[in-house]
């Protein structure tokens, strides 16, 4: 077969997954000086699924994640958000960059870092108004901030940043939401409240993705799973793909048979 | 109060009004850019623009062979991208902390620029070394005004010292800069890698911040010298930002220190020597700087926000 | 005599006993300097140095101004020293104090200190100027250095200072080469991390006051910027980088010093600096380690191992490729026709990279405890990497499993 026949090919099985569907990578790589952070990896991310990117520390998770949204440089590979390049889709996306990724003691308030979101609907060369500043608030309100609103954000705690950082990107009021690591660092009531919101989200027909690093709590929380370390190892329903047989290829040594046993696996 | 109007009359607008005025521009022209590069932890990348204006302006003029205040102005800008475009290279291709690259590049521009005045003749010509670190603030002085009446007279106002209009231009451009991109500044500053997923152009928003700070720089330099350069782009943010909590009101205090430090500076340095009976002026440039040192002391020790709090005190 | 007559005289120290003294301090200097600098350099903290420099200008306006004062000649050496060491200590001191009582970061600190003091200085000098003594035409020569009318006094100064500043660096070099390379653990063997960090940057002010004389307040920095950066490019080992920013800077110095005592128009300090600056391109772009043309050269190859491996995988999995680098390469490496049709050779190629991949999933599999499959980057043939009996223990599960071979 031809390389043009098998792209028709390929072009059928995408189909099947969803053409459109929020999220298509083929062979990203990416790398840091020379050795690949994550290797060719491959994923189709269905709509209106909830999915969790899991594997070691070191695996290349946040990287992917980064990489699918052109915040590092891809070595290869393409990218399909929507069925289209990312610029074109930008829009449609939120991403939740890792907490300790900013620094907190930027001049700024609570309602400032949310105002943020609503960046587009702003539109270049103009000002946030009062009618952005309630919808800001309404975002608040929905992780359960909003009496914070005008405290300063490096008075915070750790799970009312990361709180803030999702009512930012429900201010974007997106289709798609990529979130690093939000539960890294939180307390339980922060837990409890971002896992709420983003069942909303799915329950709205949002599609969620997560870098997740608790293994005890991803059956609980996704419906699906993507194991990476550097390469993909699995993807799909956590049914079918969260098993001990997967969770040992992806850690490794590094993960012990007993710990493998404690987690709800299918 | 005969000394009030005798202090403040004709020969005031003719020997202070336009070097203050003058100082006030440059320094809010420094300061206002100063308060992003601050947050950026770029606030060096002033001290080296300043540094490589010297090799701009040596360069302008060995190309055109005449000190003309255009040419120059252009030789110091593109000295001063070709600076940050080194700083760049060598951060990525060394791998090295950008403190070491900056001052690997401005050291060795700077010796370049050293070199050429010393091998060329340029003896002849006004420029030097310390006309680049100090300007001449107090030379810029407006002769056809005869009061204040020559505010409204225009052919007074044509002798305003060119360097006047030209700073009140580039301050115009970036006040401009800043409102328009404020949104943009603001995200990109707090968290970069959202505003690059939201689409705006982080690095190219960057390099216009550097690209505007060097505008002011080399703008200022003609007037005031480098020293205040250096200091307005650091002192009055820095003093700014542990006065308030909120970013754009550490930019009105960041305006309002630059005023106090340009107005105060000159006018110690131009009648403090005369109350301890010494009949000199010291160097107004110098005292403005110390001016904005002290006023920045002063906020470390008494500023509302000095302290870092919650979170960010364990960083 | 020709200039390069006059250059090699100067080097070999016969171009006049001052100028022999000059050579040999500034070699020394830069010694000191290229191995004090490493260790800020390793400390991520390259910047302090220039706060350093700046802060002694008011130093040596009020030593003039005291030594005056007192009756005294304001131009003695030693006592514009230790005039510029004091302020520039009080200049290190409070980058400290504001990096530690506030929030403001270092470069804000350096930026603010090195500034203020400068201007401060300014404001001296134009004092000094007005002063009656009229033996202030010199310290200006402090801002950009001058060798040219030095004082053989002034000259043996300079040159004992520098020994004194190598022998300083000399015997510190293993305390602060354990705080560079790891501090915390440089603690847990009982060194005083701070104590070290403090003499450390005390011996940058010591280069650096010496240094005034000859290469001046806004250059000096240079010697201890860029021997560091530049020894960088030679080695990825601590002791090594040291003595090599070291010998940079001694030659830096050195050499520059002579160049400029052969052509007096030549001023010293910048001299010294493009010298310095020389060795820096040069390693830059040819250092086998990670100079510029190593790298690009290893990204380069990097990046078409990369895509030479995904394209064959694809092909082995009848896969369709779009990337036109994968494209290209294949087609080079005679492995896909202008079609995309994939030769004999891309078949057998892209069959062995197919079953490279199974045996390493399996491998993962069945041996996830083995170091080889920790090591794993995607690239290298499983052969490099395990003993052939762990492959054939491999094959069979594969055998095992799916019944037909990979």
């Amino acid at each position: 077969m031809s390389n043009a026949e098998l792209i028709a090919e390929a072009g059928k099985i995408v189909d099947v997954a969803g053409k459109d569907a929020p999220l298509t990578v083929r062979g990203l790589t990416v790398s840091y000086g020379n050795k690949p952070a994550v290797f060719s990896i491959d994923a189709s991310i269905p709509a209106g699924s909830m999915t969790a990117i899991i594997g070691p520390n070191g695996a290349g998770k946040s990287t992917f994640l980064k990489g699918t949204l052109g915040v590092v440089p891809r070595l290869s590979g393409e990218v399909r958000i929507f069925g289209k390049p990312f610029a074109e889709a930008r829009d449609r996306v939120a991403y939740v960059p890792q907490r300790a990724s900013v620094d907190w003691d930027f001049p700024a308030r609570v309602i400032d870092v949310v105002l943020m979101g609503l960046y587009k609907s702003v539109g270049l060369f103009r000002f946030w108004r009062s009618r952005h500043r309630e919808q800001a608030m309404e975002c608040l309100e929905r992780v359960g901030m909003a009496d914070f609103s005008t405290r300063q954000i490096g008075q915070l705690s750790g799970g009312q940043q990361q709180r803030v950082f999702l009512a930012r990107a429900l201010a974007q009021n997106a289709e798609f939401y990529l979130l690093d690591e939000p539960f890294a660092g939180v307390d339980a009531a922060t837990e409890r409240a971002i896992v709420a919101v983003l069942k909303d989200l799915k329950a709205e027909g949002r599609t969620v993705v997560c870098v997740h690093h608790d293994l005890s709590t991803v059956a609980e929380y996704f419906d699906r799973v993507l194991l990476i370390n550097v390469r993909r190892i699995a993807e799909g329903p956590v049914d079918t793909t969260f098993t001990a047989a997967n969770l040992q290829e992806t850690y490794g040594g590094r993960l012990a048979t007993t710990h493998i046993d404690e987690l709800r696996l299918a | 109060m005969d000394d009030l109007i005798t202090a403040l009359g004709a020969e005031f607008v003719q020997l202070s009004l336009t070097p203050i005025v003058i100082g006030i521009l440059a320094a809010v022209a420094c300061a206002l850019p100063g308060n992003f590069l601050l947050l950026r932890r770029q606030a060096l990348i002033g001290d080296a623009i300043s540094h490589v204006v010297l090799p701009g302006i040596v360069g302008a003029f060995l190309v055109t062979g005449a000190i003309d205040a255009f040419p120059m102005m252009i030789g110091a800008g593109c000295a001063a991208i070709v600076a940050v475009i080194l700083i760049e290279i060598i951060k990525r291709l060394g791998r090295v902390e950008p403190g070491a690259a900056m001052g690997l590049v401005f050291t060795t521009l700077f010796a370049v620029g050293v070199l050429f005045l010393e091998i060329t003749d340029t003896s002849s010509v006004h420029i030097d070394v310390q006309h680049a670190l100090l300007g001449n603030l107090e030379s810029l002085i407006w002769f056809d005004a005869d009061g204040w009446q020559s505010l409204l007279d225009p052919a007074a106002l044509a002798t305003l010292p060119p360097q006047l209009p030209r700073l009140a231009l580039v301050l115009l451009g970036i006040v401009l800069f800043i409102a328009l991109f404020w949104k943009e500044l603001k995200i990109s500053t707090f968290d970069a890698a959202f505003a690059d997923a939201i689409g705006i152009h982080t690095r190219l928003l960057g390099f216009a911040l550097v690209v505007a700070t060097a505008i002011a720089a080399v703008a200022a330099f003609d007037a005031v010298g480098s020293i205040i350069v250096i200091a307005m782009f650091v002192c009055p943010p820095a003093a700014a930002r542990l006065m308030t909590n909120q970013l754009s009101r550490q930019i009105s205090w960041s305006v309002a220190f630059a005023v106090i430090s340009a107005i105060l500076g000159y006018v110690f340095a131009g009648y403090g020597p005369g109350w301890f009976g010494s009949p000199y002026a010291v160097s107004a440039a110098g005292m403005i700087a110390t001016i904005s040192g002290l006023i920045l002391l002063l906020t470390c020790m008494f500023g509302p926000q000095r302290k870092r709090i919650g979170q960010g005190a364990e960083a | 005599m020709s200039f390069l007559d006059y250059f090699i005289d100067a080097l070999f120290l016969q171009a006049g006993y001052n100028s022999a003294l000059v050579a040999i301090g500034a070699g020394l200097l830069g010694l000191a300097g290229g191995g004090a600098g490493a260790f800020i350099f390793l400390r991520k903290r390259a910047l302090v140095s220039d706060a350093i420099s700046h802060a002694t200008l008011p130093g040596v306006g009020i030593a003039f101004i005291l030594m005056v004062a007192f009756g005294g000649d304001g131009r003695w050496l030693p006592g514009l020293i230790i005039g510029s060491a004091v302020s520039s200590a009080i200049g290190l001191l409070l980058v400290e104090w504001i990096t530690r009582q506030t929030r403001l970061t270092e470069d804000a600190a350096i930026g603010a200190v090195l500034s203020v003091f400068f201007g401060l200085g300014i404001v001296l000098l134009t004092i000094i100027q007005t002063m009656s003594s009229g033996r202030q035409a010199g310290l200006e020569s402090f801002l950009l250095g001058s060798t040219a009318g030095m004082l053989i006094s002034e000259a043996t100064t300079i040159a004992c200072a520098g020994a004194l500043a190598a022998g300083f660096v000399f015997i510190l070099r293993r305390p602060m080469t354990l705080v560079a390379f790891d501090p915390e653990y440089a603690a847990t063997t009982g060194i005083n991390v701070r104590y070290v960090d403090l003499a450390m940057m005390g011996l940058a002010l010591i280069v650096t006051v010496i240094g005034l004389k000859i290469v001046g307040l806004i250059l000096i920095v240079a010697l201890l910027i860029i021997p560091s950066v530049t020894a960088r490019f030679w080695t990825n080992q601590v002791g090594l980088m040291i003595g090599i920013a070291a010998v940079i800077g001694g030659l830096s110095g050195y050499v520059g010093a002579a160049l400029s005592a052969a052509a007096a128009s030549l001023p010293t300090g910048p001299i010294i600096v493009l010298v310095a600056f020389g060795f820096f391109v040069i390693s830059a772009l040819f250092s086998p380690l990670r100079g510029g043309l190593a790298s690009a050269m290893r990204h380069w190859r990097f990046q078409r191992r990369v895509h030479r491996r995904q394209g064959l995988l694809a092909l082995a999995r009848r896969e369709p490729i779009y990337d036109g680098l994968t494209l290209r390469i294949l087609r080079h490496s005679g492995m896909i026709r202008r079609d995309g049709v994939a030769t004999l050779r891309g078949r057998i190629a892209s069959q062995k990279a197919a079953r490279d991949e199974a045996r390493w999933a399996m491998a993962r599999r069945i041996l996830s405890d083995d170091s080889a499959v920790e090591r794993y980057d995607g690239l290298t043939p499983i052969e490099d990497m395990m003993t052939p009996d762990q492959i054939d223990e491999i094959d069979r599960v594969i055998l095992d499993q799916n019944g037909a071979p990979a």
